[in-house]
């Protein structure tokens, strides 16, 4: 893997954020609206709720996490349908890079894509609504590790999925994590679910983050055998998604496909 | 002895129902411009793309250099540039970011030096700061060209690189792969739709139809052997008659 490749796409997507305003005004908007929104329904839960009333702020926090997850995979596929989109598509292809260094370009641009975003709505939850992330202790840094790594994964499979079937495939990019969320157990916990999706639930690394930011909200305790949980499921998931990459990009030279996807 | 720097040795390309590549072979020596003729459909864009490793061969392979494309694909590539009028650079960067970032891809030396040359010799200067989709066919292709000089490539491939150009920069952009060519270190494979092109910039000429070479050799020389009177003329005898190959 050479570093200076990695840079050049990096570079790719920095000059296109730097150069519009609009662009960079989306990224922030969204997570900004959502946060306010979840702002508001948390003080109600907060000021209206048994369960949640000694708990300020537990469902905003939730909801903080769960778009810093969104925000990682849809960073993910937007890099990627950029390309597609400005029918620039082949002529990274034809440059010589390799499979991994795009893979590590696009984790390293989505990451700050995310946390363009994510960063100011994060800021804004502590004056206006009293809540700080930072109350998760030291545990937050591997929730976010997972969160990401989970985010890429979806990602990666969203992209291979383009790579395969074409622009076509756009609309699951945008309605992946949709799909997911009820089974994620977000804002609600894993014991609400019916007995048999609580089998397929547990399957996701969503359940053991989410359930541990209640559990470290609520009783304040960190229970590392979770977070290692969800680590290792990410792990397993990220390695099978990169496969899967791997493979959709062997399957597109097959079909000829990588020549002539656009619009 | 001429150095062989493509070769393409059986090749074929089948696409679930369609074969679009019949077991074609060819070499191309170290500083000859071919150009690749046939009509829409016959294969080169598929030829194209296997020697670029965009595209799997079904069987056969493509020797760049003396090595497999496909184990050697990213040390190739490196070697190599393409434009087509199908595919774009990205229209919201500039002309200079544009070259920037596939400056750095290829990994260029000296590269802020390299850009200005390049925007010099392809009279961009003006536009540098220009995002790429404010600007005209003629401009744009001159941008892709510029990405296509950006690695100095011992191969170019350039697919219908006069494309939907007026007259004028048409013949501007001939000048300017006239002279690129010129420097007997480069090779260039130009698939093209006009006879004028291909008889100004080719020192030989592949004639395709239904995924095969049919015939190849001078431009001059094909005209004689077919008794028509120029290669366009060629070119029509050749698509129109009867397929005897299929």
């Amino acid at each position: 893997m050479k570093f200076y490749r990695v840079y050049a796409l990096f570079l790719r997507h920095f000059y296109l954020i730097k150069g519009s305003f609009p662009r960079l005004l989306d990224l922030i908007y969204w997570p900004t609206i959502q946060i306010i929104l979840w702002g508001f329904i948390s003080k109600f839960f907060t000021m209206h709720s048994d369960f949640y009333n000694h708990t300020a702020g537990i469902i905003l926090s939730a909801a903080i996490l769960y778009d810093f997850l969104f925000r990682s995979s849809i960073s993910f596929n937007m890099l990627f349908l950029e390309e597609i989109w400005s029918r620039n598509f082949t002529n990274l292809f034809i440059a010589p890079l390799k499979v991994n260094e795009i893979i590590t370009a696009l984790t390293a641009t989505a990451l700050i894509r995310t946390l363009i975003g994510i960063v100011p709505a994060i800021l804004l939850a502590a004056p206006f609504f009293g809540v700080s992330l930072l109350n998760l202790g030291p545990a937050l840094i591997l929730l976010l590790l997972s969160l990401y790594t989970f985010g890429i994964t979806l990602g990666l499979l969203v992209v291979s999925g383009l790579l395969r079937y074409g622009p076509a495939f756009e609309n699951v990019a945008w309605s992946s994590l949709f799909l997911l969320a009820p089974l994620g157990c977000i804002y609600y916990p894993l014991s609400i679910l019916p007995d048999w999706l609580q089998i397929i639930a547990k399957g996701l690394p969503l359940v053991y983050i989410f359930e541990e930011v209640r559990s470290i909200l609520l009783n304040n305790v960190v229970n590392y055998s979770s977070i290692m949980s969800a680590l290792a499921l990410n792990f397993i998931y990220f390695l099978l998604s990169v496969f899967v990459f791997y493979s959709a990009f062997h399957e597109a030279r097959k079909r000829g496909t990588l020549i002539n996807v656009g619009e | 002895m001429e150095k062989i720097v493509i070769e393409i040795n059986n090749l074929s390309k089948n696409y679930e129902t369609t074969l679009a590549v019949k077991s074609m072979s060819f070499k191309i020596n170290k500083g000859q411009t071919i150009g690749l003729l046939g009509p829409n459909g016959c294969g080169k864009s598929t030829t194209i793309g296997m020697i670029l490793g965009l595209i799997k061969p079904t069987t056969g392979n493509v020797m760049i250099n003396g090595q497999n494309m496909e184990n050697n694909r990213t040390d190739l590539l490196q070697k190599m540039n393409f434009i087509s009028p199908y595919i774009e650079l990205p229209k919201k960067l500039t002309i200079e970011e544009n070259l920037q970032v596939y400056g750095r891809m290829y990994g260029v030396k000296n590269l802020d030096n390299k850009i200005y040359e390049i925007i010099e010799m392809l009279n961009l200067k003006e536009f540098r700061k220009r995002k790429t989709g404010e600007l005209s066919s003629g401009q744009k292709n001159r941008v892709s060209l510029a990405k296509a000089f950006i690695n100095d490539p011992e191969i170019l491939l350039l697919d219908e690189p006069t494309a939907s150009l007026d007259p004028d920069v048409a013949d501007y952009v001939r000048g300017i792969i006239e002279n690129f060519a010129s420097n007997k270190q480069k090779t260039i494979l130009i698939a093209s739709h006009n006879m004028n092109e291909v008889e100004r910039l080719c020192n030989e000429v592949m004639m395709m139809k239904g995924g095969e070479i049919i015939d190849k050799g001078k431009s001059a020389d094909l005209i004689s052997k077919h008794g028509r009177k120029n290669l366009e003329d060629f070119f029509l005898k050749i698509v129109r008659e009867k397929n005897e190959i299929l």
